[in-house]
């Protein structure tokens, strides 16, 4: 961070944790106190600011607002916050995995890291998976790991009793794939063409005990209930689109219609992405609608 | 919509919807969409406010971009390709519609005809919505001006952004998330329970009719929309009178140059007083002896006093009563007082009455109870007794300092702007001894005590002296006197004032910096300077420091006192008062006076008349025996009222003009019913010296006759021969008298409605910033006029041993003969209330909610206690609106030696517990019938 701050001299660094991480902070501020103590250079003003635990303060205007002390509500694009960011001024946000893996790539140099990967995809990522496996939580794995690969390798297989079924590549928001897809590389940019993305690299893993349509109707409830509330298609769409989802037979073309406006009208990517999942239930698990 | 001109200097081609166009610098897709007569759907945009983007109905297709973007935020880059009306744009701007149209009420709104969603909805061709509808919040009417109906609400915002970034009251908040958000008001309060000031910007702003007045005829059709302006205060807003069979049934802001479509309270729902049921509708003429007393004659006696007459018999009784006394008793025993509330014809015709009809300088009008120390001051150092910069030049200033004045709840619109600076970060210094709402947004606040003006702004001018902060090249350019002021004020070092006002030495220090170093700084104040016996030594004080600093003449810097009245400055810029003529040419100066006999025809008094007091005084001493009195309210109004009560009591022959049975329309002889102003057209000048047309809405009720006939006919009647056919035919002739003004056409003012003077030939723009290279003295300069600190003229003792200040509140306007009749105003304020401090309330024995009663040795009353934590310890405040409980009973009629101003804001008065109001027969509550 303080490399970052110097090369784009900075006048200030903030650092926005989640109030959850209590533990983290405590170790946060004590480190802080040493490194003021013990400077290695001169150091710009840091700031450690506390967030509120709202999902969408993870959206990077969000968390400016919020660091602001304003609701935490994205802010539209243009001006992006590289012209016009916190208090106003030009901003760089990087999220703590980036700057995680900056000390081990200078220490241990870029060979060492780009030497890790699959599929023509380089370097380490933490996979944060949960569900119906017999080991969940962050797995350090290469880049381009098929979730197969995943599942078997660093999660044990799946529990006694379960058959994978499906999984979702990216949290939430990153929408929801069929076994069948169970080779797809995981990295950045490898999912666009199913509708899916990464994002944030948690992996919910499905069995035949779940169903996909439930699990869509959960992640838009859940979006329902962390949408900021300021644009139309996230706030009223995500609740609209919930309510039809509750029904025993979606209504397939107006949730359609619906997620069209979400993905092109929302003012960020969390109205954006919420229809994925429920795209992705349509599309690859039609099983599950059949009358 | 409002269309903006485009700025030819940037222009930015691009193709909308396959047409390429033009957009001008600064003009956003959707501007220039409108501007070209493109329909875009909107809903969270509204003109002239911030465009915020969220309600996402007016997204637009941009080539190349991944997703749709709002066209009320974007502008356009060059070559952009940009589709309106394309499959993509279309289907999520319906799909906006139907999803905010589902959670609505089913079908077109049941508030509102005028419903944007419902005109997009049209627009888009929907035929209905496919989603289940939301849960519905209840209606809230808790406010009796304004109607909550959340369950039209579709979350724009556009509440929010009039609550907070237009007006600044801060009240309206976007609470909760995702599909719970919900508009709120304070900490989720009923609306009628939360600092809400009734402004009603943000129904104005309302779409879909969520916030709507809370009078349900305000949501009829109109049918017709009258371009006027606000009756109550200075500022002068322009509104729209709306009309519906004869009634105005709501008011809508405009976009004047004083308010940019802001209103407040008393401007967007105090018009009903109109057509309320105690108007005026026939002449009256005082029963045969019914006798005078200082008692005020209740309303429900009106026909045991008086008895309907024609126009014929009670023109004739007025004027012939005032004829022979000006034949038997000299002229001099006749007076007249006009009205700050008239228009600049009705005052200018007024005071040609006297001055050729009684033939006498006796006329004065409320001028002298507001700022007549002010302009005393203005006249006696730099030569005119105008505003020498708008309002609006606070956004220019880099400082801007307040004093002795509450804007928020007199001049509300202009705060409004005062409040926008502040937040844009301009420093607001408030010197006050009451802490206002506005002190929240002030960058320093001085709470100084009551009565230490002089001393306080004697200090700061030490400061700037000790430390060589004058600006020495506009002292020796533009001024005269600096070594007698330098003098004077050596004796006053923060120091040593600190202790007397109150107010740290370091913060002296630091306010008096800060005024004299910026690059501009203007001087707002109002009454708490002018209404003291040291009044006009206040007004010296302020225009010492500005030319001190040389802070006057350049834009963003200058001197502004707060008019009040809509027409004060108009009125005494046309000679409603008794020593100067029109355009405050001196009755004393010969040159002048042959000007005027030979304009007017007439032979005029030399000597100046008296003021409004003195008149009272003339009256009790036997002197003045007959009145004119045309929309003033004296038996309310002047100080000590018992005193001046008595006066009107002792007149031999009254005649009273107005529109409501008034307390001093009690002590008439003849009462000739009047217009109230949507009845009539004429031109007003607000406080930044801005010629305004106001014209006539609706007509007069029953045979009430509009004021510029009336005084011609009683001009007639004393031997006149008067032929003016309508306001424009007196104002061709004020063109004559007033050369400030002499180049502002009637026809100028029915196309751009608003002239700032000096205008002196046809076709100047206007000057809205005087004294940019000197003065209108005899030598050019501006005088520097030392003050010393004096008292007040009655002090705190063991016997009466709290300070009483008096005002006025925002709900009501002046005596309230208009407002207590406005069926919203009159609810929202109904009662007389004594604010005091929380702590004195408790040491004083006071129960919260009960009543208190006061005493001065004038007078007494009683009136509900009321906490307000702004109140400095040891003084109590009473508006002077409530004839209930008068403040003017305790009031002091000690004057200001130069501007004849009495002393509102000083007199002691003790207190005691009070079990409830007394029965007040003077007094009938005012529901509208």
């Amino acid at each position: 961070m303080l490399i970052a701050a110097w090369a784009i001299e900075a006048s200030a660094c903030y650092i926005y944790l989640r109030d959850e991480y209590a533990g983290c902070r405590a170790m946060l501020e004590r480190e802080l106190v040493a490194l003021q103590r013990d400077p290695p250079c001169a150091l710009p003003p840091i700031l450690l600011r506390r967030g509120a635990g709202a999902y969408i303060c993870g959206e990077e205007s969000a968390m400016i607002e919020s660091i602001e002390g304003k609701r935490g509500m994205p802010r539209l694009r243009p001006p992006y916050v590289a012209q016009v960011g916190l208090f106003g001024r030009p901003t760089l946000e990087h999220n703590l995995e980036t700057l995680y893996w900056v000390r081990d790539i200078l220490e241990r140099g870029a060979d060492w890291f780009t030497a890790h990967g699959r599929r023509s995809r380089s370097g380490l990522r933490s996979f944060s998976v949960s569900g119906r496996v017999v080991k969940p939580g962050v797995h350090l794995a290469p880049a381009g790991i098929s979730v197969r690969e995943l599942i078997d390798e660093f999660c044990g297989g799946m529990l006694p009793e379960h058959k994978f079924y499906g999984y979702f590549p990216g949290g939430a928001s990153g929408g929801i794939l069929p076994a069948a897809l169970d080779h797809l590389p995981l990295d950045f940019d490898t999912l666009q063409a199913h509708g899916c993305f990464i994002g944030s690299a948690a992996i919910i893993i499905l069995s035949q005990q779940d169903r996909a349509r439930d699990l869509a109707l959960n992640a838009m409830r859940f979006f329902e209930h962390e949408s900021c509330g300021q644009c139309t298609p996230c706030r009223v769409g995500t609740a609209k689109a919930a309510v039809l989802m509750d029904q025993p037979q979606w209504d397939q073309p107006l949730l359609e219609e619906l997620a069209r406006t979400m993905e092109d009208a929302s003012i960020c990517g969390l109205g954006q992405a919420a229809p994925n999942p429920l795209r992705c239930a349509l599309r690859y698990f039609p099983q599950e609608f059949a009358p | 919509m409002t269309l903006l001109t485009p700025d030819l200097a940037q222009l930015t081609n691009f193709k909308l919807d396959g047409q390429a166009v033009q957009a001008g610098g600064g003009e956003t897709i959707l501007q220039t969409a409108t501007r070209l007569g493109v329909e875009i759907p909107h809903l969270c945009y509204k003109p002239g406010y911030r465009p915020d983007g969220n309600c996402r109905a007016c997204v637009v297709e941009i080539k190349g971009e991944r997703v749709l973007a709002p066209s009320c935020c974007r502008a356009p880059s060059e070559g952009m390709e940009v589709s309106s009306n394309n499959e993509r744009a279309r289907h999520s701007q319906r799909m906006v519609v139907e999803l905010l149209k589902s959670d609505l009420p089913a079908g077109r709104s049941p508030y509102t005809p005028r419903s944007e969603l419902d005109h997009w909805s049209d627009f888009l061709e929907l035929t209905g919505t496919r989603f289940a509808p939301r849960e519905q919040p209840p209606r809230d009417v808790s406010n009796p001006a304004i109607a909550v109906n959340l369950d039209a609400c579709i979350q724009c915002g556009r509440c929010v952004r009039a609550c907070r970034e237009e007006q600044v009251n801060d009240v309206i908040g976007f609470a909760f998330r995702g599909a719970q958000s919900a508009i709120v008001f304070d900490l989720n309060d009923p609306m009628g329970d939360s600092t809400c000031v009734s402004c009603g910007e943000c129904v104005q702003a309302c779409p879909t009719g969520a916030l709507m007045p809370a009078q349900p005829l305000a949501a009829s059709v109109a049918d017709r929309s009258v371009a006027s302006a606000c009756p109550y205060c200075g500022v002068g807003c322009l509104l729209n009178f709306q009309v519906k069979d004869e009634r105005i049934v709501a008011v809508e802001g405009r976009d004047g140059p004083a308010n940019h479509s802001r209103l407040c309270v008393k401007g967007r729902y105090g018009f009903d007083y109109v057509h309320h049921a105690n108007r005026l509708t026939k002449p009256l003429i005082r029963r045969e002896g019914m006798p005078k007393t200082a008692a005020l004659v209740p309303r429900a006696q009106l026909s045991r006093y008086f008895r309907e007459a024609s126009w014929d018999e009670a023109l004739h009784a007025a004027a012939t009563g005032l004829r022979e006394l000006r034949d038997t008793e000299g002229p001099a025993a006749l007076a007249g007082f006009g009205s700050a509330k008239g228009s600049n014809e009705e005052a200018y015709l007024f005071q040609k009455l006297v001055r050729t009809g009684f033939h006498t300088n006796n006329v004065d009008h409320c001028t002298r109870l507001c700022h007549a120390s002010s302009v005393a001051a203005l006249l006696e150092t730099i030569g005119s007794g105008a505003v020498s910069n708008p309002v609006e030049d606070v956004s220019e200033a880099e400082v801007i300092m307040i004093i002795g004045a509450r804007p928020t709840v007199n001049h509300p619109v202009a705060a409004t702007f005062i409040k926008n600076a502040a937040k844009a970060g301009k420093t607001l210094i408030l010197l006050d001894p009451y802490r206002a709402d506005l002190a929240r947004h002030a960058t320093h606040y001085l709470q100084f005590r009551p009565d230490t003006d002089v001393p306080l702004l004697n200090s700061l001018m030490h400061v700037i002296i000790e430390e060589g902060l004058e600006n020495t090249d506009y002292i020796a350019r533009y001024t005269e006197g600096f070594a007698e002021l330098k003098r004077a004020v050596a004796e006053y070092s923060p120091e040593k004032v600190a202790p007397i006002c109150g107010i740290e030495a370091e913060t002296l220090r630091v306010v008096a910096r800060k005024y004299a170093t910026s690059k501009g700084s203007m001087i707002f104040w109002g009454m708490g300077i002018s209404q003291h016996v040291h009044g006009t030594d206040n007004a010296r004080c302020l225009i010492s420091l500005a030319l001190l600093t040389g802070q006057i003449g350049r834009p963003g810097s200058g001197l502004h006192p707060l008019r009040g009245q809509n027409n004060v400055q108009g009125a005494s810029d046309v000679g409603l008062i008794p020593m100067v003529f029109p355009d405050y040419q001196r009755v004393d100066d010969p040159q002048v006076r042959a000007r005027f006999e030979a304009l007017w025809g007439a032979q005029l008094d030399p000597n100046p008349g008296l003021t409004v007091v003195e008149i009272m005084h003339a009256i009790h001493a036997g002197r003045i025996k007959g009145m004119y009195i045309m929309g003033e309210n004296p038996a309310m109004s002047d100080p000590n009222l018992n005193h001046a009560r008595h006066a009107l009591a002792e007149l031999k022959h009254l005649v009273v003009q107005d529109i409501f049975f008034t307390e001093t329309a009690g002590f008439a002889d003849v009462i000739l019913p009047a217009s109230a102003f949507p009845e009539k057209t004429g031109t007003f000048t607000n406080t930044d010296r801005r010629v305004q047309l106001g014209r006539q809405a609706i007509q007069p009720p029953g045979e009430a006759r509009q004021d510029l006939w009336i005084i011609q006919e009683i001009a007639h009647r004393l031997g006149l021969a008067w032929n003016y056919p309508d306001a424009r035919a007196v104002f061709a002739e004020l063109r004559l008298a007033a050369p400030s003004i002499a180049g502002i056409t009637w026809e100028r003012l029915e196309t751009t409605h608003s002239v700032t003077y000096p205008c002196e030939q046809e076709g100047d723009p206007g000057e809205p910033i005087l004294f940019q290279t000197g003065f209108p003295t005899a030598s050019g300069r501006g005088k520097f006029v030392p003050a010393a600190y004096t008292h007040a003229a009655e002090l705190p003792d063991s016997a009466y041993p709290w300070v009483l200040i008096t005002g006025r509140q925002l709900e009501h306007w002046h005596t309230g003969s208009m407002t207590r009749h406005a069926t919203v105003l009159d609810a929202l304020e109904p009662e007389p209330v004594m604010s005091l401090h929380p702590l004195d309330i408790r040491e004083a024995g006071l129960h919260a909610e009960g009543y208190v009663r006061a005493e001065s040795r004038r007078g007494a009353l009683t009136a509900r206690v009321r906490a307000d934590a702004g109140i400095q310890r040891g003084t109590v405040f009473i508006a002077f609106c409530y004839v209930e409980a008068a403040a003017n009973l305790l009031t002091n009629e000690a004057l200001d030696p130069f501007g004849k101003i009495p002393e509102f804001k000083f007199c002691a008065v003790r207190i005691s517990p009070a079990l409830a109001m007394p029965e007040t027969p003077a007094f009938e509550t005012t529901h509208h019938a």
